[in-house]
């Protein structure tokens, strides 16, 4: 047995062309010498860093784009001219009243794509090496949702950016557009952490996008983004005053609309608050116990 | 070169003593502690070194449903050795090195690193070792050199600073070529490579190795065992998991042969082989159906429990005294049966893993 191995390290190189093996002992002894241990990183600086190393993913695979790019043209197309002129008599005043509600809706359906990442990451390798780091365990998902937000703010530029094409002027100015957009990535980084928590329960990626959309669907249609909730039946306006999203698409739109609505702000915020605070801590739970 | 293990081994024992280490400054050579430290430190930190081990862990169990991945383990793992766990495939190796490397909770037993509970100090753990998993532990869509930045930011230095740590461990392991280039555009043997590079931006008391050759091309295999030399040369405690018997006869100082999630065996090659006897003798007849009868006279003879091998035509069998196989020679002629092949010699590890769970561990990754 020894002596095919000796066969082989007695030709090396037999003509590749990938970078040259030979590590040498002399190289190794001073890697090994200067690998001093700095100090600790921080929470903020190791967040920041899987912050950036997801941007670098956006960088390397630019397609993921796509869905940021296209669900939001897609939605404000399709529903401000399928719907408009029958639910408002014109797409144009349709638009004035849907694109806050779009905005919205477009954000929170990419918002499950952190699941999906997540649970990406958990059957690769690199996730053993992240857990193995000595590093403040939430910041690789704090990282991940931030780089998110990234996205989000990317949606939102191109749904306004179309809206205003089409037409949609807000009374509320760019001050109550730009609120409406922060208090939106608030919202979605909270509800992320619903995700996290099915991305690191569920099996596969696509069963983390199948649950996330069952959960999606009704909680975006049966809210107040494409009609107003008068005019539903008692027991689903009932569901709709309740849902979150509502909350949060009636503060957006008063924002944009120039009516801000403090309360329902409140609102949107002590829901987002109930998100992490519930979700958050499920996920860190599950994240360190994962096998 | 002989002074590194030395300078290392004094820290090392120096770490347990002073609260520097908390700092999470720990620099392994550090003349000056050594130099400092008063006459009766030294002393007690060598007392204490050689009481604290690398790893030690204590009836370790693991279930994955009805699968008993990990079946009441004890281990020990001195500093600064190479210890191979040696097991075919699903015999529990990278569940075992999950539990020590903290991303896995054990359902019982204890397992301690370098002195720390790896259920209840899992960072003081993580600050010590470094893990090259089985299957690339990079992202694959980043650059060699994002990585390392990536993991070197993540240990706390600057942004410089990494970069240049990068750069440094990419030149050493002659991939600053692939820099720039996404991993998964890596050759198997390249990526391993920076596997092991990334597990080196800080150099750990303790480096996992899991299965670190399976699928190299034997090239790229000789790469991957002379940077496993060099760690051990320079003092470095490695823990390395492999399917390949020569590889952990090769490489480790100690061995423990996994299956079925229990440590069947444990020691130096050396003693693993004497476990099984002095000699191992090999016949090989020369029709199949003539086997049977082979292994009839030779179990007379020897009087011992004679394997048949893997093929039709051979059987194994080890003997305490290698006069006793000239007997085994002639009876055999006697009853006519013809034999192509016959012969005495050392043990190889393939042979203690059939003595010891009679199979071969060929036969078991099959199974
Ligand atoms: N996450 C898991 N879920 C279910 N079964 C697992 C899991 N990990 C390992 N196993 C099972 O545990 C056993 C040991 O696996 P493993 O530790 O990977 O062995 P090895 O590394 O020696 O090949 C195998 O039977 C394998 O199928
Ligand atoms: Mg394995």
């Amino acid at each position: 047995m020894s002596t095919d191995l000796k066969q082989n390290s007695s030709n090396p190189g037999s003509g590749t062309t990938e970078s040259q093996g030979t590590v040498t002992h002399e190289m190794l002894k001073q890697v090994l010498l200067t690998g001093t241990r700095p100090g600790r990183s921080g929470p903020l600086s190791a967040s920041a860093t899987f912050c950036w190393r997801a941007l670098l993913k956006i960088k390397h695979v630019p397609e993921q784009m796509l869905d940021v790019t296209m669900f939001p043209i897609m939605f404000t197309l399709m529903f401000t001219f399928l719907f408009g002129g029958a639910l408002a008599g014109s797409t144009a005043a349709y638009l004035q009243f849907l694109l806050p509600g779009i905005l919205v809706q477009s954000i929170v359906f990419i918002t499950v794509y952190t699941g999906f990442g997540i649970n990406t990451d958990i059957s690769k390798g690199i996730f053993d090496r992240i857990r193995s780091l000595p590093v403040w365990r939430p910041s690789a998902i704090v990282g991940a949702l931030l780089a998110d937000t990234v996205r989000y703010l990317i949606a939102a530029s191109v749904i306004l950016v179309l809206g205003f094409i089409l037409g949609y002027r807000p009374e509320g100015g760019l001050a109550g557009v730009a609120f409406g957009v922060v208090l939106t990535l608030v919202f979605c980084f909270s509800v992320s952490w619903i995700w996290t928590l099915l991305g690191l329960v569920l099996r596969s990626p696509n069963s983390v996008m199948g649950v996330s959309m069952m959960i999606l669907f009704p909680l975006t249609f049966a809210s107040n983004i494409f009609v107003d909730p008068a005019t539903m039946p008692p027991w689903l306006e009932a569901f709709v005053s309740v849902n979150p999203i509502t909350l949060l698409v009636t503060s957006v739109r008063g924002a944009m609309d120039g009516a801000l609505a403090l309360g329902d702000v409140a609102l949107t915020l002590a829901a987002s608050l109930a998100f992490v605070v519930v979700f958050a801590p499920l996920t860190m739970f599950i994240y360190r116990r994962k096998h | 070169m002989n002074v590194l293990p030395d300078l290392r081994r004094a820290s090392l024992g120096q770490g347990q003593h002073y609260p520097m280490e908390n700092t999470g400054c720990y620099n392994f050579l550090d003349p000056w502690y050594s130099f400092m430290a008063p006459q009766g430190a030294v002393h007690d930190m060598k007392h204490h070194e050689h009481a604290l081990a690398a790893i030690e862990a204590f009836g370790l169990e693991r279930h994955f449903g009805t699968t008993k991945a990990v079946d009441g383990v004890d281990l020990r793992v001195e500093r600064g050795s190479v210890f191979g766990l040696l097991g075919p495939n699903g015999a529990g190796k990278t569940t075992l090195v999950r539990i020590l490397a903290t991303l896995l909770l054990p359902h019982a037993g204890t397992a301690r690193v370098f002195g720390h509970d790896v259920v209840n100090e899992p960072d003081e753990v993580r600050s010590r070792i470094s893990l090259t998993g089985q299957f690339a532990s990079l992202d694959e869509d980043l650059t060699g050199s994002e990585n390392l930045v990536m993991i070197a930011r993540l240990y706390g230095f600057d942004r410089k600073a990494a970069r240049e740590r990068a750069m440094f461990l990419l030149d050493s392991f002659g991939l600053s070529d692939a820099a720039d280039r996404q991993v998964k555009s890596f050759s198997g043997g390249m990526r391993r490579r920076i596997d092991i590079a990334a597990s080196l931006v800080v150099t750990p008391d303790l480096i996992f190795l899991d299965e670190p050759t399976t699928g190299l091309d034997p090239r790229r295999r000789n790469q991957v065992w002379s940077i496993i030399r060099a760690l051990a040369a320079a003092g470095t405690t490695v823990l390395l998991t492999t399917q390949y018997l020569d590889e952990a006869d090769q490489l480790t100082d100690r061995i423990a042969v996994v299956d079925h999630g229990r440590i069947i065996a444990e020691g130096t090659s050396g003693e693993l082989k004497a476990q099984v006897g002095n000699s191992a003798l090999h016949v090989r007849v020369a029709r199949a159906e003539q086997r049977q009868s082979a292994l009839r006279v030779l179990e007379n003879v020897l009087n011992t429990t004679v394997v048949p091998g893997n093929d039709a035509f051979s059987c194994h069998a080890s003997v305490e005294d290698g006069a006793i196989a000239g007997d085994a020679m002639i009876s055999l002629a006697k009853e006519g049966i013809e034999v192509t092949d016959f012969s005495l010699g050392r043990p190889s590890l393939d042979e203690v893993f059939l003595a010891l769970t009679g199979t071969t561990a060929t036969e078991e990754a099959h199974a």
